[in-house]
């Protein structure tokens, strides 16, 4: 396995229990920083609560216990003394199914801006052009700014949960199988913003599909009931998997 | 089945064109724009002015203040704010206020008012509906928040909002809808709430000028002027049922309106 250089984020031991059952177990993982990092693996294997450990959004569901540490920036983010609205900021977060804010498309964006900044009323309707441009939704919907989020597409939808992301400036972007309620136009869209987004921000990208971990990912986390089986970049794990299970999962024979 | 339907459909329509066709032809303006003088309850002039304004200066701001507090219940019973054991019991003793019949309530702050000394006044009838209405609009903000969807708490939450940002600013918007019918429930009950303010509000044929006057309201009023002996006067209280029942009304379109308009930026 070749280290990755600038790492953003690590896991040392981390275990997650859910009603008592393990989720996660001794997971260490390092993801690079300012890449696409792919997090695979069959359904249930922990992928989605390993993706939502890292801005802390575990804790707000019942029963759920973690331990070990997980560091960002130098610091393990899961001590109890940090102020957690502060790390979440850190990492903007792409759910399954779009869920945009009940405001409107332009109150959408502005609600971020407002929450962490006081800014004159210009400059929050700058950085929402700013926003909206990024993802490629300014010149659909600039005439309808005022109507509310939920009149948008799906696909629409989701990339203004992008945009809204983008607005607090944050260093990670944790996707949940992002394309996956979408039509293969929207998901294209979105695989594109994101490849393009790479630059700029840590992309951390949960999915089901090998296809798109393969078009996308500088590296690769492979999940298997709850473990990390293998992790490298994409080339050295699509061609030479170490692990049999890996390999079976490449080829298909476990889903 | 069948049979069930017919009793509340036929009991709706009988009601209702009860109180229409007594109401409808006893209601005056002189009923509406007058308060009760001396004679009224003996069939002279007058009218019921004191008992429209009485029941919205009790019923309004005690649904406004039972509102304040149930709104802060019900974002405390969220799973973001408390334990569940807490919730749970919370939850169990509004369940329990709820069936407490108003009756009690008016006793309740009639013993108050009792031990501070302080007589039947529209402060205490304000008092009693709140505490009458806050379990029921509680409970309703309650279920329309638990259906706002996980996925929107997260989202608010990974832009990095508080969890009382989270509560005020994106929950209460998405349940808006359901908190609107919510108080819509609360203030019906209220408006048409006799037992809770009998003792309380006490009886006035005036109309309050302070806080610490007694006052009519339409259910009470209602009570008063069927229990006199004469037809003529009896036909009065239909007039203001069907008062009762035009103000009730209103207050329902008005509030559909709202959560219609409410409902513009909910995602579902």
């Amino acid at each position: 396995m070749t280290e990755p250089i600038n790492i953003q984020i690590e896991t040392d031991k981390l275990d997650v229990y859910y009603h008592k059952n393990y989720v996660l177990r001794d997971v260490n993982i390092k993801i690079p920083a300012k890449q696409l990092t792919a997090i695979i693996g069959p359904s249930g294997c922990g992928k989605t609560t390993l993706l939502k450990s890292f801005n802390r959004l575990l804790e707000i569901q019942d029963e759920t216990e973690i331990s070990g540490k997980i560091i960002v920036d130098g610091i393990n983010i899961l001590n109890n003394k940090l102020y957690v609205p502060d790390i979440r900021k850190k990492m903007g977060l792409l759910s399954q199914k779009p869920y945009p804010l009940p405001m409107s498309i332009f109150d959408n964006i502005a609600y971020g801006l407002k929450i962490h900044n006081k800014i004159s009323a210009k400059e929050v309707e700058d950085l929402v052009k700013y926003c909206l441009e990024e993802v490629g939704l300014w010149n659909e919907i600039k005439n309808r700014l005022h109507d509310p989020a939920s009149r948008l597409s799906v696909g629409q939808q989701q990339r203004l949960c992008l945009a809204r992301a983008i607005a607090v400036k944050p260093e990670v972007l944790l996707c949940d199988e992002p394309t996956s309620a979408l039509d293969p136009i929207a998901a294209q869209q979105i695989e594109k913003l994101l490849s393009t987004l790479k630059r700029d921000y840590t992309v951390v990208l949960v999915t089901h599909t090998l296809r798109q971990a393969k078009r996308l990912a500088d590296y690769v986390i492979f999940l298997y009931f709850g473990k990390v089986v293998e992790q490298g970049t994409s080339g050295e794990f699509f061609d030479h998997p170490k692990h049999s299970e890996t390999k079976a999962y490449i080829a298909g024979d476990i889903s | 089945m069948i049979a069930s339907i017919f009793i509340v459909i036929s009991s709706l329509v009988i009601i209702i064109s009860i109180v229409i066709f007594n109401g409808a032809t006893s209601l005056s303006i002189e009923m509406v724009t007058q308060t009760a003088s001396g004679g009224f309850y003996l069939g002279k002039g007058g009218g019921i002015l004191n008992a429209i304004l009485g029941s919205l200066f009790l019923a309004l701001p005690a649904t406004g203040l039972a509102y304040l507090i149930s709104i802060g219940i019900a974002m405390y019973l969220q799973r973001d704010f408390s334990h569940h054991g807490v919730s749970g019991f919370v939850r169990l003793s509004l369940d329990i206020l709820w069936g407490i019949p108003s009756i009690v309530y008016g006793i309740f702050c009639l013993t108050i008012m009792i031990a501070l000394g302080i007589g039947e006044s529209l402060l205490f009838g304000i008092i009693a509906l709140t505490l009458l209405e806050i379990p029921i609009i509680t409970r309703s903000i309650d279920e329309s928040i638990k259906m706002v969807p996980h996925g929107l708490k997260e989202g608010a939450y990974s832009l990095g909002s508080t969890k009382f940002e989270t509560a005020t600013k994106v929950v209460r918007k998405q349940a808006m809808p359901g908190i609107l019918a919510g108080v819509l429930l609360g203030l019906g009950r209220g408006i048409g709430d006799a037992a809770s303010i009998l003792f309380t509000a006490g009886f006035s044929d005036r109309i309050p000028t302070s806080l610490f006057d007694s006052t009519a309201a339409l259910p009470t009023t209602i009570y008063h002027i069927f229990q006199m002996p004469y037809p003529s006067v009896q036909q009065k209280a239909y007039a203001a049922a069907f008062v009762l029942l035009i103000i009730v009304l209103s207050i329902s379109i008005i509030s559909r309106t709202l959560s219609k308009k409410s409902t513009k930026y909910v995602i579902k």
